[in-house]
């Protein structure tokens, strides 16, 4: 005691020191805030880490590689979860042999997000186990926990972080012992009935799986994950159930409340619960976004009071939480109106609207620092749902509208984004290609800048900036059969780029435009890795 | 050193986004920390770098709960760009019965000319800041360099130092 090396860190820097000392043998996912700085700081901390294509692509990876033995880490934001989701429920079935950790970071009050989903529900969903931790002591020591009970059970275990626990920082001493090392060096099991899904397969592994599931909230019951902090007032006062980021604000805000903390959130420890219940004059439940606890804990018949639709919406906070506790459903002052973001003067994006806008486009527009190209002065975007949306939305208003209007749709969509879902959108404009054709512009800006400036298979350099295979888009798209595939630098070419609009908007054909020039803030640092590849290769300076 | 006399000390820093924000606030949750004091930071980093409103929140003192200060407890607000005042100063503590109100810290504390560069006056403002926390001036500088990329150390703790020598109501 008191030798373990104390830190200030972030969640998500804690949960990247517990992989480390975890033994995660890789370590990947897909840029997303409040998640992105996990697998950056596992990388410099010398951990494997990479970034897939999108969220699919990064927990099939992982689940491969739990499959093979070796330990696995997946991140992602909330939205990510969608797009991972299909491998996320069956691979609760096939279970795996080595940890298998799947973090998703929720973003509740959307700082930077396009909803506030409640991932919680997909743990009872896929139905795996679910951890959330309320600070960065939690988040390395519920990680460490993740790998102990994925490898325990042999099944992924989700680890639900939200904005505040990602990005907090608070003291954490790393201690706990890690978890003990996985049976063997990475070899290859076979077990066709436990992996591979056809019916007569899966029929079992899912009564393997309830069965699984059993035993684990049996052992919530009492495991240290969930414990009751007695608070300051009389002993069968005020109770009070949360868990995540809740539970900090709870206890600040009543500080004389007992509070049980639910750190596994699924399955829920319902005989804990009810005992708990059982021993207060009245117990509360307070948790932020959807009212997933309240709601499963009355379903098992315990009567326990929520909070008011009002708090719903948006994060909690201490002022929150008085009021919530004191059943305040009066409708909330919103706070005074900051400044909003801006495209960077100069940005190249900024080039590429004022075309747009120019030209009176009905814009199909995507997620990235170009969405920005919605707000004053440029106002040229139309529509913007989730990544990938941009190409096929557009195609769809092509579909049906009118010619006339139906020439004037235009999807924008970025060059990270492009690799994440925009593939199968031109392969869709192909396949069904509308009577008036479409065009296509990829805001190619040499990075993913939105989340930071993180790498991506059409940089041609890996989560570290190393060399990495590249992603040639013009190639891609001529390879689809797309005959009018052009290239132009926004900022420099705006005259070319303006006719070649021009041209593409008044032919019934397709038309994919590239833009291509280095986002600001990124264009130092790429110059930089790039003279560093030259020098690795010995190449000549031109 | 007048330091507020309740557990926690509450620190909330704002300016737009490339001002320095949330550089000012892990140099103080940093010193913070080294001080001995438990202490957590909250801030919202998203689309900031664009220019938009940010804030972080520091609190420390024997035991933190909520890492993000609680809506008007605000011990001390720094303002890092005039127009972001208003916008910000409901996080402030009102002057209750026998309490003094929390304090507004702005450049306007600074006298520009003795500033060693215009950038350094979020660290400037920390200094200001310093004379009224229990942190000691070592941990303030170590927390400088550690924060910091080494060629920037002179002129920060010089900027520090500046701000740390001026009065401050
Ligand atoms: C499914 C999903 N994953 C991740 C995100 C977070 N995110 C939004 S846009 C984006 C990529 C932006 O990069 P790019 O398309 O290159 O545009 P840029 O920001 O560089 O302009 C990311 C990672 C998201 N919104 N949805
Ligand atoms: S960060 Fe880059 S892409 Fe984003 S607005 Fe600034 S210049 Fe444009």
């Amino acid at each position: 005691m008191g030798s373990a090396q104390r830190l200030l860190l972030s969640g998500d820097e804690a949960v990247a020191r517990a992989a480390l000392a975890g033994g995660i043998a890789l370590g990947t996912g897909y840029p997303g805030t409040p998640s992105t700085e996990i697998l950056e700081t596992f990388s410099a901390l010398g951990g494997k880490a990479q970034w897939a294509p999108n969220e699919k692509v990064g927990l099939e990876v992982g689940l491969g590689a739990a499959f093979a033995g070796g330990r696995a880490l997946v991140t992602m934001k909330h939205v990510g979860l969608n797009v991972a989701a299909d491998p996320l429920f069956t691979a609760a079935y096939t279970g795996v042999d080595a940890a298998l950790v799947v973090v998703s970071a929720d973003d509740p009050g959307m700082a930077s997000s396009q909803n506030e989903q409640d991932n919680r529900r997909y743990a009872e969903a896929a139905a795996l186990p679910m951890l959330e931790p309320s600070d960065s002591q939690e988040a390395y020591g519920f990680t460490l926990a993740a790998i102990e009970l994925s490898e325990r059970w042999r099944m992924p275990v989700l680890l639900r972080l939200t904005t505040r626990v990602c990005h907090s920082k608070t003291v954490v001493s790393l201690d706990g012992a890690p978890p003990a090392a996985p049976d063997g060096a990475p070899h290859f099991r076979r077990d066709i009935k436990g992996r591979v899904m056809i019916p007569a397969n899966a029929r079992p592994a899912h009564r393997r799986l309830r069965a699984k599931l059993a035993e684990i909230a049996r052992w919530g019951e009492t495991c240290p994950l969930n414990r009751v902090i007695e608070g300051t007032g009389k002993p069968a006062g005020l109770g009070i159930i949360a868990s995540g980021i809740a539970c900090v604000h709870a206890r600040e805000a009543a500080p004389e409340a007992a509070v049980l903390k639910l750190g596994l959130t699924y399955p829920l420890p319902l005989g804990l619960i009810r005992a708990f219940a059982a021993a207060h004059a009245r117990t509360v439940v307070v948790e932020e976004g959807d009212p997933y606890l309240a709601n499963a804990i009355r379903a098992a018949g315990v009567a326990v009071e929520s909070a008011p639709e009002i708090y719903r919406f948006g994060e909690l906070n201490v002022g929150r939480v008085r009021r919530l506790l004191a059943g305040d459903a009066t409708p909330e002052a919103a706070p005074p109106p900051g400044k909003p973001p801006q495209l960077c003067a100069g940005c190249p994006h900024g080039f590429v609207f004022e075309l747009l806008r120019k030209h009176g486009c009905i814009v199909a527009g995507d997620i990235g620092c170009y969405t920005l190209g919605v707000l004053p002065p440029h106002e040229a975007m139309d529509t913007c749902v989730c990544m990938g949306a941009g190409i096929t939305v557009g195609l769809g208003m092509r579909h049906v509208l009118p010619p006339a209007e139906a020439r004037r749709v235009v999807s924008v969509i970025g060059d990270s984004t492009f690799v994440h879902s925009g593939i199968t959108g031109l392969v869709e404009m192909v396949y069904n290609k509308p009577p008036t054709g479409h065009v296509v512009l990829i805001l190619d800006n040499g990075t993913t800048a939105m989340t930071g400036q993180q790498e991506h298979p059409g940089t041609g350099r890996a989560l570290d900036h190393a060399p990495a295979g590249k992603i040639s888009f013009e190639d891609l798209a001529r390879a689809l059969g797309i005959a009018n595939v052009r290239v132009f630098d926004p900022t420099r070419e705006t005259g070319a780029l303006d006719r070649a609009l021009t041209d593409a908007l008044a032919a019934d054909d397709l038309t994919v435009i590239i833009t291509r020039r280095p986002c600001l803030l990124a264009a130092g640092k790429i110059r930089q890795y790039e003279r560093a590849a030259g020098a690795c290769h010995e190449q000549p300076e031109s | 050193m007048n330091s507020p006399n309740h557990e926690v000390v509450n620190v909330v820093i704002a300016g737009l986004g490339g001002q320095g924000v949330l550089k000012a606030s892990d140099i103080l949750a940093d010193a913070a920390f080294r001080s001995g004091h438990d202490v957590k930071k909250a801030e919202v980093h998203g689309m900031s770098q664009r220019g938009g409103s940010i804030a972080s929140d520091v609190r420390f003192g024997a035991r933190v709960l909520s890492p993000m200060v609680p809506e008007g407890e605000a011990d001390f607000l720094l303002v890092l760009s005039p127009d972001q005042v208003e916008p910000n100063r409901h996080h402030l503590r009102p002057t209750g019965p026998g309490r003094p109100g929390g304090s507004l810290i702005t450049p306007e504390a600074i006298d520009p000319a003795a500033l060693p560069n215009r950038r350094a006056v979020n660290v400037a403002l920390l200094g200001v800041l310093s004379r009224r926390l229990p942190i000691d001036e070592t941990a303030w500088q170590d927390a400088i360099r550690a924060n910091l990329p080494e060629k920037l150390h002179a002129v920060n703790l010089q900027a520090f130092a500046l701000g740390r020598a001026t009065p401050h109501p």
